[in-house]
């Protein structure tokens, strides 16, 4: 019990981004677009603030100013970055999984050529602290995941504006017909999840690691992907998707300090999580709870 | 009229498309370069030297690279041919790279641990690595037909799986430390003398004739068996296919395994042709994802995807000489992104062809 009550700091810890991105990917997906771009935007917003961080500490800027400064860049850039999938889902008609590939491919390129020419490296300078936790030994990353989740489930079903989003992506022309512009709520649901991924992106780098390398965000983008599907599209579902396969990550950590498990190898812990959310994909499967309307361009005039 | 017939006719061309698509990309790889001080000049003359092995700046000529480049390009066709085949039937294969390292690592096994009988080594193993590869793709058309899992999430979670599952296995095989196993004996390995000889010692192999024939293979089903317009069939449209008595549901598990087969030959290639030992994976080596691309690029069609792959392993093979030039070499990578969201935005040429038939018939209507 006590060790479980040991775990928890880390599990948040590692929950956290992962759960904020897919709440990013949820509201996405509920306006009727998939992102699967969500690995490529955390890993923009987490080059971009470990960069912002560590040029403001070597500027002399104060910890938690930088701190701050460095998720909003990073959010920031991961909503800027989105704007290219939101333009070719929602302008363009375009295949929205081509699309999003493309840029996880490109921000696997941008993110290495930026700290290429910013530090001369394949990874960003190591910054001297990142974020510290509260008397509780908890990041405030949790805090904010939290408040993420809250905020969105109050945005998508108690305000109208929730409503109309939701209903762009089960019905888009029926949606249009009672006057709510499709485009305008895909165009916000998009860069939200830009923003939310980009914000992930930035707390991973600022609590896990000291820097940004190639290998920061090592597939949690694609894992949020997989708890809004196992989640089943509600705020809840998700965070306790979430929950499950950041358990599973954050034990192969823990793993390490109990002496009965050590004489596995490590990689047998590392692929829990994914395993985890594999089989937690085919047990939970069966009726689709997914947006109707997901991934399906839609024309005005068209049907 | 008859210009915006001609002009209809060229953007309808995906051979041309694809080709406009890729010098946009290098087009804004350049501007990039160029924006960040760099002299883009350099990248060229490293693309030149990994191409002809000319070398520019000291006019001296090394053949070794036009070896390296064929070499290079082996992966990136094969894993280009996996993604195509899953795409012709409307399916999404991101699990290129995990079908992959199954095939390097079923292949790294069986050279230290299969008979050392000369030819039939190389030969098992090789077919192991198409069989593994087959199987870890096969289980992922299984549970898109049977538990309608979305192909996008598992194949990407078994890419990991395969990544963590090989360094296990690998870790085991004879005289392996954390990055190494023991060297292969001499039976395992599908090198080609005679390439040797006349690349100056680029890795070049046999591996080359196993990319032909797989394109060849891939061709031949796709275009001329039933299995293969099955597929096609299924990939236009589900409903008329199960309609017209074509089984769906085989159709994409077979599918997906025939995908994968093709990825894991690439793995077994990559391991018995380009090194000695067996290599315990610290990362990805991205010849799946990359597939991805070339596939895209290609139309998923056999001559597309191989051509589009030896664009890719030409880029590949410059990656070192650009950063010898002061060029980051992630630029290769940046334009590779760039080449496949222009891709993506294709559909805009569509939106635009429509906006010209409607032009057209407007003109027609008002005239008469």
């Amino acid at each position: 019990m006590n060790m479980i009550f040991g775990m928890f700091p880390s599990i948040l810890m590692i929950v956290a981004p992962i759960l904020i991105t897919a709440i990013g990917g949820m509201i996405c997906e509920k306006s009727g677009v998939v992102n699967i771009a969500l690995e490529g935007l955390m890993a923009i917003g987490a080059c971009t603030a470990a960069s912002a961080h560590v040029l403001m500490e070597s500027a002399g800027v104060p910890h938690t100013l930088s701190l701050f400064l460095a998720l909003v860049s990073g959010s920031l850039a991961g909503g800027t970055f989105s704007l290219i999938h939101a333009v070719a889902a929602i302008n363009l008609n375009a295949d929205q999984t081509i699309s999003g590939t493309g840029i996880n491919l490109l921000a696997s390129g941008v993110t290495i050529f930026a700290s290429q020419i910013l530090f001369s490296a394949d990874r960003t300078r190591e910054f001297r602290m990142g974020m510290q936790t509260d008397f509780l030994g908890i990041y405030p990353t949790a805090y904010i995941a939290i408040a993420v989740v809250i905020l969105s489930w109050f945005l998508l079903y108690k305000l109208p504006f929730g409503m109309h989003l939701r209903s762009c992506g089960e019905h888009p022309s029926a949606a249009e017909s009672v006057g709510i512009n499709v485009k305008r709520m895909r165009y916000i649901a998009v860069f939200s999840s830009g923003i939310l991924a980009g914000l992930a992106g930035g707390c991973v780098v600022l609590t896990q690691t000291i820097q940004y390398t190639s290998n920061t965000i090592n597939g949690r983008g694609f894992i949020a992907l997989a708890a809004v599907s196992f989640g089943r599209w509600r705020p809840l579902g998700v965070m306790g998707a979430a929950f499950l396969f950041g358990t599973a990550q954050a034990f192969a950590i823990i793993a390490n300090n109990i002496p009965a498990l050590r004489v596995l190898p490590t990689e047998v812990f590392n692929i829990l999580p994914y395993v985890v959310t594999l089989v937690a994909l085919v047990l939970f499967s069966g009726k689709n709870y997914a947006p109707r309307a997901a991934g399906k361009p839609y024309e005005k005039g068209a049907s | 009229m008859m210009h915006a017939k001609q002009k209809q006719s060229l953007l309808q061309s995906d051979g041309a498309v694809s080709v406009l698509v890729v010098l946009l990309g290098f087009f804004c790889g350049t501007i990039l370069i160029a924006l960040v001080g760099k002299n883009p000049l350099n990248m060229y003359k490293a693309i030149l030297q990994s191409l002809t092995g000319y070398n520019v700046d000291n006019g001296k000529m090394n053949v070794r690279y036009i070896g390296e480049t064929l070499n290079y390009s082996v992966p990136f066709i094969l894993c280009g041919l996996s993604m195509a085949f899953a795409n012709r039937v409307g399916l999404f294969n991101i699990g290129g790279e995990g079908q992959y390292i199954m095939g390097l690592t079923v292949a790294q096994a069986v050279a230290l641990l299969g008979p050392t009988i000369p030819h039939l080594h190389w030969m098992i193993a090789i077919i192991a690595a198409v069989v593994i590869g087959s199987l870890w793709g096969g289980i992922v058309g299984l549970l898109k037909a049977k538990y309608e899992v979305s192909e996008v999430v598992s194949t990407i979670m078994l890419n990991y799986i395969a990544l963590y599952l090989s360094r296990i296995i690998c870790l085991q095989l004879p005289g392996a430390t954390t990055y190494k196993t023991a060297n292969f004996p001499a039976t395992s390995l599908i090198g080609n003398s005679f390439f040797q000889k006349i690349t100056n010692n680029s890795l070049l192999n046999n591996g080359i004739f196993m990319m032909l024939a797989a394109v060849i293979l891939y061709w031949f089903i796709m275009e001329k068996t039933s299995l293969g317009f099955g597929m096609r069939a299924t990939g236009f449209n589900k409903e008329a296919a199960r309609a017209s008595g074509i089984p769906v549901v085989k159709s994409i598990a077979l599918s997906m395994a025939i995908s994968g087969a093709f990825a894991g030959l690439a793995g077994g290639i990559v391991a018995l042709g380009s090194f000695k030992y067996g290599r315990v994976l610290s990362g990805m080596d991205n010849y799946g994802f990359d597939g991805i691309a070339v596939a895209l690029v290609g139309n998923s069609t056999a001559l597309g995807t191989m051509l589009a792959g030896l664009l890719f392993g030409m880029l590949k093979n410059a990656q070192a000489l650009m950063q010898s030039k002061q060029i980051p070499k992630e630029i290769t990578f940046i334009i590779q992104g760039l080449i496949v969201i222009f891709i993506a935005l294709r559909s805009a040429l569509k939106l635009y062809r429509e906006y010209l038939d409607k032009r057209a018939l407007q003109k027609e209507v008002g005239v008469q």
